[in-house]
């Protein structure tokens, strides 16, 4: 459906997007992951043809973005980060208008977009402005779907919303690919990656790694074991010193530690621990998530 | 098409809802209008004025007799020495003083000439001005009369405002306020409200829609040339019914024009939306770059003759001044399309140029 090949975005002296390539299939739920300035927006916009790659080669559909972005307009759904919505339309106001401006009507997708907006219909009269941000994604959703698009696109559709709502939205977006729409999603959280087929990682304007989350996971090759003591602090700092340390990242109320070498000698690191004069030490191995994956990639 | 009629809708919608910005649309031009009308007029009435008559005679107390009655003028005292003129100017209580030279019938039955000497307060030049022209205009219409008798006085024959005999200042302001405000409308509030939508982000979506660039303008611009017609048609009959300034040309042709004023501001606003990025940015640059010289230098309260040669050369880039020399024709002198297609094709010309400026640079991309 999407074929990138090394496009490449300069903004002045920042650099966007370097030499980015990577595919997405068909009917796939592929999401774009990485922290916030990554690269994700800019990305987005030209494979929606709202900007023009520096160099490089974007085909949607077997379509150019730059030559023939009509008729790429007319397949895209796109949802913006900001949701663009009309604050002083009513909820069934703007999905009216969206559904003319894509020369369609609610009537004829209502099946499509059925199981979102139905959420929301009791609310159908209130301005789109008084909604709540759960409320206001699934109306910025069913607007980006009524044109029944073979190729959803929404650029962190779930910054800024409770959890209850994200899981619902990406349950959703089970369904709309269901239906046989391609969605290409970017999100800057981890456990969001995993409900994706195919993530690729974005970092500083580059590709880390591409892969389905469960690939991603077993490429981890280290290690991971996760410690604590009753001195959180002091355990981070001191587990910094040790020789043979990779990384120590605080998660939660734990340690993630890795070393350098790969492998981890449990003995020879509680001993060195109970020098430091740490209490109720705790140890165990652990089976590493995908946001160690990344941080991995990343150091 | 279908997808057009639903962008106008949708435009409509987002006025009808603001009630800030239907305050600006409706609220706004008869607030002007009548501001203009009854404070900021040019209108001179109740004059206070001093006579210092060194003559005496029955031609100058005649004079000051028809200066009085004019009703612009009010004799504050009749003054018998020239050493009381500056005291008299300086308390301020008088704006003008009418001094006759002595012998001043004899000199005009004798010679056919005779001296008045006007001395006006200038601590406000423009009302100065005025008030000296308004005693000028009294005096030569005395000469006038009197040799329409036969004699052979020598007057001045340049007369001013001959269009305007009342002198009203209502006549002056109307075409220049209307100006303002479909000005102020049309550029301010199309810009505005593309601005807004690329601050929201929905210019985005609209972007990636399969509506082109030019459907997107001129549903932009759609509801906001109807609104000013409207607002057009309120102001020429506010300045009917209420200061009775009429409309002695063709009231079609009237129309017709303010509708291509109107388009050409608002091709000006969509310029002005391809500039600006926040609504902010493009309000300001519609106040300062449309709003200020159309009050300051389309000849709308300062004349353009009185211009330093460098705004007068400006002045001829103002799209306002063409207007309200079109307005005045038609309104006050009752011309037709004969004497003012000049202004209209220029105003024709400036607005292609603007609308072809501004939709090759809206863009179909985001940068």
């Amino acid at each position: 459906m999407i074929n990138i090949f090394q496009i490449t975005k300069k903004y002045e002296s920042t650099t966007a997007l370097d030499s980015v390539s990577f595919q997405v299939d068909d009917g796939e739920l592929f999401g774009v992951i990485g922290p916030d300035g990554a690269g994700k927006t800019t990305l987005f916009r030209i494979i929606t043809s709202l900007l023009l790659p520096d160099s490089g080669k974007v085909m949607v559909n077997g379509l150019d973005v730059i030559k023939d972005y009509r008729e790429i307009r007319k397949i895209t759904g796109y949802m913006p980060g900001r949701f663009s919505l009309y604050q002083d339309l009513t909820v069934e106001e703007n999905l009216q208008f969206y559904a003319t401006v894509f020369g369609t009507s609610v009537k004829k997708n209502y099946d499509l977009i059925k199981d979102i907006y139905s959420h929301i219909e009791p609310f159908k009269n209130r301005l789109a402005g008084k909604l709540s941000g759960g409320m206001k994604q699934k109306l910025a959703l069913s607007c980006a779907l009524i044109h029944r698009p073979q190729l959803l696109i929404l650029d962190e559709p779930t910054t800024g919303v409770d959890a209850v709502s994200r899981k619902e939205f990406w349950d959703m977006l089970k369904k709309i690919q269901r239906e046989g729409i391609t969605v290409l999603v970017s999100t800057p959280y981890m456990d969001e990656a995993l409900l994706c087929e195919r993530v690729v990682f974005m970092e500083k304007a580059k590709i880390l790694a591409m892969d389905s989350p469960q690939g991603l996971i077993k490429a981890y090759s280290r290690d991971l074991v996760s410690v604590s003591a009753d001195d959180m602090h002091r355990l981070v700092v001191d587990l910094r010193k040790y020789p043979d340390v990779n990384s120590a990242l605080l998660f939660g109320h734990e340690v993630h530690y890795t070393s350098r070498s790969g492998r981890i000698n449990k003995d020879e690191l509680i001993n060195y621990l109970q020098k430091e004069r740490h209490n109720n030490i705790k140890f165990r191995k652990i089976k590493p998530g995908i946001e160690d994956r990344f941080l991995e990639l990343i150091s | 098409m279908k997808s057009f009629f639903g962008f106008v809708k949708k435009e409509f919608l987002h006025i009808f809802r603001d009630p800030r910005t239907m305050l600006v649309l409706f609220g706004m031009p008869v607030a002007l209008v009548l501001i203009f009308g009854y404070v900021v007029t040019n209108e001179i009435k109740d004059i206070p004025i001093a006579v210092l008559d060194h003559s005496k005679d029955e031609m100058t107390r005649e004079i000051t007799q028809k200066i009085i009655s004019s009703g612009y003028f009010k004799l504050m005292a009749e003054l018998t020495s020239s050493n009381d003129v500056e005291a008299m100017m300086l308390k301020g209580d008088i704006k003008e003083v009418i001094i006759f030279e002595p012998g001043f019938a004899v000199s005009l039955q004798k010679d056919g000439k005779a001296d008045v000497q006007l001395l006006a307060d200038a601590s406000d030049p423009n009302t100065a001005n005025l008030i000296v022209n308004y005693t000028k205009g009294i005096l030569f219409d005395y000469l006038n009369k009197q040799n329409q008798a036969g004699t052979s006085y020598q007057f001045d024959t340049r007369v001013r405002m001959v269009y305007n005999q009342s002198l009203k200042g209502v006549y002056m302001f109307v075409p220049g306020t209307m100006a303002m405000i479909l000005m102020l409308i049309s550029a301010m509030m199309t810009s505005i409200s593309i601005a807004r939508e690329k601050e929201l982000g929905t210019m985005e979506v609209l972007m990636v829609s399969p509506l082109k660039p030019f459907q997107i303008i001129i549903g932009k611009v759609i509801p906001y040339i109807v609104l000013s017609f409207i607002n057009a048609v309120v102001i020429i009959l506010l300045g009917f019914f209420v200061f009775g300034l009429p409309v002695r040309g063709s009231l079609v042709l009237l129309l017709a024009e303010n509708l291509l004023f109107i388009s050409l501001a608002l091709s000006l606003g969509i310029l002005i939306s391809t500039v600006s990025e926040s609504q902010q940015v493009a309000m300001f640059i519609s106040l300062f770059a449309l709003m200020l010289p159309t009050i300051l230098l389309s000849g709308f309260i300062y004349p353009i003759e009185n211009m330093p040669v460098i705004l007068q050369v400006i002045s001829y880039a103002m799209p306002p001044k063409y207007f309200i020399i079109i307005i005045k024709d038609i309104m006050i002198k009752g011309e037709g399309l004969g004497l003012v297609w000049e202004e209209t094709l220029i105003l024709f010309g400036m607005m292609i140029f603007f609308l072809l400026i501004a939709v090759k640079r809206f863009k179909t991309r985001l940068e």
